[in-house]
């Protein structure tokens, strides 16, 4: 087996109602590999712009930008190599946790409680996604009853 | 010019410089064929399905040249349509679909015939458009006309939901195309190619792998006079055939999976492949890690994505064949020493004299790879073959006497049974001096027969000679070879009179069991200038060989099949 490894991709693409499932379905129909995907408008452009995280041998990531490039709405592919990459995640804690622990926590990963409910509170957190995965573990001793990550967007450096 | 959407539809045909249409009118493309009823710029062919109706544009497409058009409504005529969609996209045959669609304030209620068809159609096309406001139709119809035709052809669809056809807005067609995020690649990197050059001109056993991108960018003529300049040798792959003329001393043969042994060995020691407009299909490969393992490989072709996608690139050339071999030639004529290659030829020659393709005759029974060479020897050059699906299309690759290119018309990578009598029929219309010959199976000719009454009603006479094994044949020759000889589902012992089927509609019928009896059949029917079937009695067990067996090396073919 060729060696797989971990790719984010950036996808511009004109902003059109179809074009989300286009790419959704040249992923499945291709049997390619999505982590995560995220997608939203260019801000005053008519262009979107989609962060796939992907894995693969070279060979597959090589014909996934490709394929990607041949849809007719697709402008641009990037194929990311020196990046910054960002991820977000939210967590729904019970409020019978140490509010404390649970803040200190949240600072070391960029993160703050946005609500506080009576029986809940949620805190956001916002870093590389490998950093999310730490926090993620790092928080289940507080029982979360949800979580939820955002997929990550990247840009180049 | 303020009209309705339907009648924009016609105009935009007449811009386009369509002839004809084939389809099949319902429910929700009524506006439309109400326009079509009104107008004499174009003809209108009623298959009589509407699997044919796309068959028959690919047919036109493939001989002609042009954009083939094709018109549904929605809903099943919608799903009758798509068999021929996916075949013209895995063909890369550039064809337009309209379709109608139930209106757009019915859309997502499961109203009446509807269907997502642009869902269902994305994954097997090249582009598709659900229109949303007539004002949108004129550039949208462009477009797909641009699409289909540049590029790697393809299939685009545009779906027309019943409202919008009949919503009046401004038509003006004179804008050119501008797609910004659309832009193929026509020239090859001039670096690139005088590297590639340079590599052929080192190399002792080079061989042009010619592929049916080079019919699509009319480039065989190019091609038959790179290879005689260069006198580089050449195979071909299914979709190819008619590249180079069958008596040219350079063309080895078809490759693949029943290519002949000459075209897999050369493929197997060739030093320097050529590939054309070929894409690595696994038919020609087989076992990609022994595929061509000597050789450094040079690979030009339109679409960015095919290169290096099967088989890794060393000179990856991306851009329209034609032009990429016109820029070749000059520098081939400067670099490559055409003298250099005699041993090659000579080792080609000793494959082929070998292992050629051949048949044995043998019983009572007529051999379905002589009705082939037989048609090919009264016909030649006159005859456009189209074929369906299996045993009898391999034999007709393999033992037709191709001369040019567009004369092939054949489902290669969809395999679609039921293709061959609607793609003849399209043949025929874009080719009327001709004779459009369907060489079929007892098993494909069923799956479209009805367009029997197309053929009578519209004056289409294609003849279709039906090679009778009472088998689904090629199915049955892998369980012969593969399963054992348990020929489950395969018996097609139980037939229709074909004879009197074809009087039935208003064609001609004939049964052949001799010679003497097909070449009288074939004349007659000639003379008749009607449909007809010629159903000719063939040996029942004939196995197509030489074959690799799938995921085998080209090397290792079995050349014959002895009873055990
Ligand atoms: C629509 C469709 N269904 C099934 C197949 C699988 N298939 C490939 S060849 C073949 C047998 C075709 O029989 P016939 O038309 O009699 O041709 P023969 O092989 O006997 O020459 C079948 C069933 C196919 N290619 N297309
Ligand atoms: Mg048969």
């Amino acid at each position: 087996m060729e060696q797989t490894e971990r790719r984010v991709i950036s996808v511009i693409v004109m902003n059109e109602a179809s074009v989300l499932s286009r790419i959704a379905g040249l992923f499945s129909g291709r049997g390619y590999n999505i982590e995560s995907l995220t997608v939203a408008p260019i801000p005053d452009s008519k262009y979107s712009r989609l962060t796939i995280v992907t894995s693969g041998s070279v060979r597959v990531i090589e014909q996934i930008t490709k394929q990607l490039h041949k849809l007719i709405p697709v402008l641009k592919v990037y194929e990311h190599a020196d990046l910054v990459e960002t991820e977000m995640a939210l967590v729904k804690i019970p409020m019978s946790e140490s509010l404390g622990d649970i803040e200190a926590l949240t600072h070391a990963y960029n993160g703050r409680i946005v609500n506080v409910g009576s029986d809940t509170m949620i805190v956001t957190v916002s870093d590389e996604p490998s950093r999310i995965n730490h926090f993620l573990e790092a928080i289940k001793r507080f029982h979360p009853k949800e979580i939820v990550r955002s997929g990550s967007v990247a840009l180049e450096r | 010019m303020q009209i309705s959407g339907a009648q924009m539809v016609i105009e935009a045909l007449i811009a386009e410089e369509v002839e004809v249409v084939f389809g099949y009118p319902g429910g929700a493309i009524m506006n439309v064929y109400d326009e079509i009823y009104k107008q004499r710029s174009f003809q209108h062919i009623l298959t009589r399905h509407e699997q044919a109706a796309v068959h028959a544009a690919e047919g036109y497409a493939k001989a002609s040249g042009k954009v083939g058009v094709a018109m549904i409504t929605s809903g099943p005529g919608f799903t009758n349509g798509v068999t021929g969609l996916a075949d013209a996209y895995m063909d890369s045959i550039p064809l337009v679909l309209i379709s109608g669609q139930v209106p757009m304030s019915l859309i997502g209620t499961d109203a009446f015939q509807e269907i997502d068809a642009v869902g269902i159609s994305r994954p097997c096309t090249k582009h598709n458009y659900l229109v949303t406001d007539a004002a949108d139709l004129p550039r949208i119809l462009k477009e797909a006309f641009y699409i289909a035709r540049t590029g790697r052809p393809g299939p685009v669809h545009v779906d027309i939901p019943k409202d919008v056809t009949a919503q009046i807005a401004t038509f003006d067609y004179s804008k050119e195309v501008d797609l910004e995020t659309y832009k193929p690649t026509t020239k090859g990197n001039t670096r690139q190619i005088k590297k590639a050059i340079e590599a052929i001109a080192g190399s002792k056993r080079p061989l042009l792998y010619i592929g049916g991108g080079v019919i699509n960018s009319n480039a065989a003529e190019l091609v038959r006079e790179f290879s005689k300049m260069t006198q580089i040798p050449a195979v071909e792959t299914f979709m190819a055939r008619g590249t180079l003329r069958y008596d040219d001393p350079l063309l080895i043969s078809m490759l693949g999976m029943h290519g002949s042994y000459a075209a897999n060995m050369a493929m197997s020691e060739t030093d320097m492949v050529i590939a054309l407009g070929a894409r690595f299909d696994d038919r020609v490969t087989g076992k990609l890690s022994e595929f061509a393992k000597n050789a450094q490989i040079i690979h030009v072709d339109i679409d960015p994505a095919s290169v290096s996608k099967l088989v890794h690139a060393h000179y990856p050339i991306v851009g329209d064949v034609k032009n990429v071999v016109e820029q070749m030639i000059p520098l081939a004529k400067e670099q490559i020493d055409p003298a250099r290659y005699t041993q090659w030829h000579n080792t080609i020659a000793n494959f082929n004299k070998l292992h050629p393709l051949s048949y044995k005759e043998e019983g009572d029974r007529l051999k379905p790879q002589w009705v082939v060479e037989r048609i090919g020897q009264l016909l030649g050059d006159d005859a456009n073959i189209s074929t369906d699906v299996g045993q009898h299309q391999m034999w007709t690759a393999q033992f037709y006497p191709f001369t040019r290119p567009r004369q092939w018309v054949s489902s290669g990578g969809l395999g679609t049974m039921g293709f061959g009598f609607p793609a003849a029929l399209g043949v025929k219309r874009a080719d009327m001096e001709r004779v459009s010959i369907n060489i079929t199976g007892d098993g494909s000719i069923l799956m479209n027969i009805q367009e029997l009454m197309t053929a009578v009603e519209f004056k289409l006479p294609v003849i279709n000679v039906i090679l009778n094994n009472n088998f689904l044949g090629m199915v049955r020759q892998w369980q012969t070879l593969f399963y054992d000889k348990r020929h489950s589902q395969t018996d097609l012992s139980i037939q229709p009179d074909f004879v009197k089927l074809a009087d039935a509609f208003g064609g001609v019928g004939y049964r052949v069991t001799t010679k003497e009896e097909f070449d009288a059949a074939l004349k007659d029917a000639i003379e008749k200038n009607v449909v007809a079937i010629i159903d000719v009695a063939v040996n029942r067990f004939e196995n197509v060989l030489p074959m690799v067996p799938a995921g085998g090396s080209l090397f290792n073919m079995m050349l014959e099949y002895k009873e055990k």
